[in-house]
């Protein structure tokens, strides 16, 4: 199990662009063991603090890439509510008015799959938690929430109140994710057009990408894909993108098995 | 359709959909846990989406593919990677990108 949580925490690496915290020493967590609710509401709240020094500029960014993209700014305060998830938000922004709303869907689907992972390591500790519980944290579950909570939820003790923890980083990172979309939409409202801000979309990307490339698998996904996604350009309703991801994937598998089968 | 309604919709949809995928094995529990071909397939995701997103927009800035010194966003994004191998940081990638970006074209 430690094996698995440990590839999921990986891969958030690559939106965060934040490095992980290290895993706690053994009873690090000791403290938690009859924790109120409060206790480890606030408990989370403090564990997500040291992540928010990369998601603050991310959300000025997004707001302000957001309006140069075209969108409303209505549209990009909402979009942080009701997405809720930084790099998906900004592809809608650059796939805004350039291709049709159920492509745009689908990619932005496919940039949270991910989340998948994050919502089967949660179901192990979770399970049997009240519907309006599972709600809530699949609402708030983003990469930098499950991040600064999976610490203490694998190795602190299995005490009842649990779940407040997830909440406490869940809801920080959500009004922290806000407010600096807001100041971002703000702010991006004053800037002239001349300085070519819709550059900053694939500059954000690079930004989240490029120090989350360890293996050579990755990097042969990474490669693959960005090969495709030239060759595949002329494709109809901009569906480059998927071929190009589904073609990186692939890539990044196969690499990966080949390499198993060498050692 | 007006354009408001439109973009509502279309949020709405990218939300219910994101929303679906974070329920999905919490809702369904831990016997539905994920299969390890899956779990490898999803770590590629992030690298794979991303990196086709980046390609277009600074290999192909003006229609057509230009892999040369003129081509002032290439030039910009390796600066951009080179900060971001090293700083890790998202503001200072970004802005080291634009910085080199307005610099190399009022050069060229």
């Amino acid at each position: 199990m430690r094996e698995t949580d440990s590839r999921a925490a990986q891969a958030d690496l690559v939106e965060s662009g934040e490095v992980a915290a290290p895993p706690a020493p053994a009873g690090a967590w000791a403290s938690l063991a009859a924790a109120s609710a409060r206790a480890e509401f606030l408990a989370g709240v403090r564990a997500e603090l040291p992540l928010l020094l990369g998601v603050i500029p991310f959300g000025l960014i997004f707001g302000a890439i957001g309006l140069a993209a075209g969108l409303p700014a209505w549209a990009v305060v909402a979009m942080s509510s009701v997405v809720f998830g930084g790099s998906s938000q900004v592809v809608f922004a650059q796939l805004w008015g350039v291709a049709p709303p159920s492509v745009i869907t689908a990619t932005v689907g496919v940039v949270n799959l991910r989340h998948a992972l994050y919502s089967a390591s949660l179901a192990q500790w979770f399970a049997d938690l009240p519907w309006r519980w599972k709600l809530t944290l699949a609402y708030l579950l983003t990469d930098e929430a499950y991040v600064a909570a999976v610490g203490r939820l694998r190795d602190g003790p299995a005490s009842p109140h649990r779940h407040w923890f997830l909440f406490g980083t869940g809801v920080t990172l959500w009004s922290t994710w806000q407010l600096s979309t807001l100041a971002g939409v703000l702010v991006g409202a004053a800037i002239p057009a001349s300085w070519s801000l819709g550059f900053s979309i694939p500059l954000t990307f690079i930004a989240l990408v490029v120090p989350a490339l360890h293996r050579r698998s990755e990097i042969v996904a990474a490669l693959v894909a960005a090969s495709v996604a030239i060759l595949a350009q002329d494709l109809p309703h901009r569906l480059w993108i998927i071929a190009a991801a589904a073609a990186g994937i692939l890539a990044g598998v196969l690499t990966q098995a080949f390499e198993e089968r060498r050692r | 359709m007006s354009e408001n309604l439109r973009i509502a919709l279309t949020l709405l949809a990218c939300g219910v959909l994101t929303f679906a995928i974070r329920l999905s094995f919490l809702a369904l529990g831990a016997r539905f846990a994920p299969g390890e071909r899956m779990r490898r397939a999803l770590h590629y995701v992030p690298p794979a989406v991303l990196c086709a997103l980046i390609a277009p927009e600074v290999l192909v800035p003006a229609g057509r593919l230009d892999i040369s010194w003129s081509n002032t966003h290439l030039l910009a994004a390796a600066c951009a990677a080179g900060v971001a191998l090293l700083s890790r940081n998202v503001l200072a990638t970004v802005g080291s990108g634009l910085v080199a970006l307005w610099v190399l074209q009022s050069w060229l």
